[in-house]
């Protein structure tokens, strides 16, 4: 029971280092913003497993006589996170498309060619 | 029960995160970012975290998916090169992956209510939200209230990257009319998908107002809100074209709502001000206090509901329109 415990960091652990490979070792630029929302889901899971409780439920009154909750605040920054998440990977979509039209390319090692010409 | 779920679900989840990054094919690795999304989104409500998951769902599963999707049809479908350095990567990788494995071993068992996390300062919020807002949702009353200035950056930094997708591509070749024959018909002539958005739209619609007006008393707000509208008008440019979509909610109106939501949002924050409190201090919006946070709450959550509408509709425009 014990180490099933730790599974859900584990896969925080493991799923944060998948992201992080894409962003460092893969050239096309579109599949370095997948691999950062990959990175940025894993830490997502960190934050709502630590909130996580015993025998509770979501922290919402509803009157049914529940008494133990899951902690509210860590809910409430990976809620706002995810959509900044968004809207910043949407703004990293974009200058990836104006790189594409001024450079012909998405790759990074033919861009940099492009550049040292 | 729900442990073995669970586990089962994150093991989907890494597999499905291996297979996004092996496969060359974007348009493949677009897709299961999707399942992983949706994964993910199960996980969170499991985890007892329902507006999370209510986000998650709408954001990952859906817009992200489609902005990609747009970013695809722009750029190229594949990846045309191996990656660099693999084997040194791959060695940096693992060995922080079990640096990190070995840090979780310090870490408090799961779901331990004894953890430091839980007893800092998450009881105070749980116990004093009935007395100071009284609305059930205990995540929307620290979203709004408690934590207001937070949300109020984060309003902002939406709003900044909309203007910056804005500024990115909306000029350039974009302007202009487009020749006829290049429009975007969308799915106008095929039937079953016509049909079936027809039906669906009103009702996506009816549920993000419903997730937007009642975040107080369950899980929603104005960020599931705002993704959800989004999706529904989305849906509606994908099946009626482009045109049809930009003719129901202009370009101009698209703005003003990015505009009019962090406007609103401060706009509440200096009511405040000028009634004697702090600044995002509703309780001086109403004789009560207890009546004036949920008024406050109810005006910023619908400026957190415009603006995310309009900057995820505007950057869906902004890719649709560029031309390939």
């Amino acid at each position: 029971m014990e180490l099933l415990g730790l599974y859900h960091y584990w896969v925080f652990a493991i799923l944060l280092m998948i992201g992080f490979y894409a962003v460092i070792a893969k050239r096309n630029l579109v599949k370095k913003l997948i691999g950062l929302s990959l990175f940025q889901a894993a830490v997502f899971l960190l934050y709502i497993t630590m909130g996580k409780v015993d025998g509770g439920t979501a922290p919402i009154f509803a009157g049914d006589g529940a008494t133990v909750f899951s902690n509210p605040l860590p809910q409430v920054l990976i809620l706002t996170a995810i959509v900044v998440g968004i809207s910043t990977t949407a703004l990293g979509l974009g200058i990836v498309v104006r790189v594409k039209e001024e450079y012909g390319s998405i790759e990074e090692h033919e861009i940099q060619e492009i550049d040292e010409r | 029960m729900i442990v073995i779920f669970g586990i089962f679900l994150l093991t989907l989840l890494v597999i499905t995160a291996i297979a996004i990054v092996r496969t060359e094919n974007l348009f493949v690795a677009v897709m299961l970012m999707g399942i992983a999304s949706l994964l993910l989104a199960a996980n969170f409500f499991l985890l007892d975290a329902a507006d999370v998951a209510l986000t998650e769902a709408a954001v990952g599963a859906g817009i992200s998916t489609v902005l990609f999707l747009g970013a695809l049809a722009l750029t190229s479908e594949s990846e045309r090169s191996k990656p660099t350095n693999r084997l040194l990567s791959f060695t940096v990788v693992a060995a922080a992956a079990l640096v990190l494995i070995y840090a979780t071993f310090d870490k408090p068992r799961f779901g331990d209510p004894e953890a430091p996390v839980q007893t800092h300062v998450a009881p105070w919020y749980l116990e004093k939200t009935p007395e100071y807002i009284d609305i059930p949702n205990v995540v929307t009353a620290v979203l709004g209230s408690f934590r207001g200035y937070d949300t109020l950056g984060e309003v902002f930094v939406v709003f900044t990257a909309g203007i910056g997708v804005l500024f990115l591509l909306g000029g350039g070749k974009a302007s202009g009319v487009l020749p006829e024959e290049k429009v975007n018909e969308g799915l106008r002539h095929h039937l079953i998908p016509r049909v079936v958005g027809r039906v669906l739209i009103p009702f996506i619609l009816l549920f993000g107002l419903y997730v937007q007006f009642h975040g107080e008393y369950g899980p929603g707000g104005g960020f599931q809100a705002g993704a959800i509208i989004a999706a529904a008008v989305i849906l509606f440019a994908l099946l009626e074209g482009e045109k049809r979509a930009l003719s129901v909610l202009p370009e101009r109106v698209l703005l003003g709502l990015i505009a009019c939501g962090p406007l609103l949002y401060g706009a509440v924050g200096v009511a405040g001000i000028l009634l004697g409190g702090n600044f995002l201090d509703y309780s001086v919006l109403s004789s009560d206090p207890v009546k004036g946070q949920q008024l406050g709450i109810l005006i910023i959550e619908a400026g957190v509901g415009i603006t995310v509408t309009g900057v995820l509709l505007g950057i869906f425009h902004a890719f649709a329109a560029r031309e390939r």
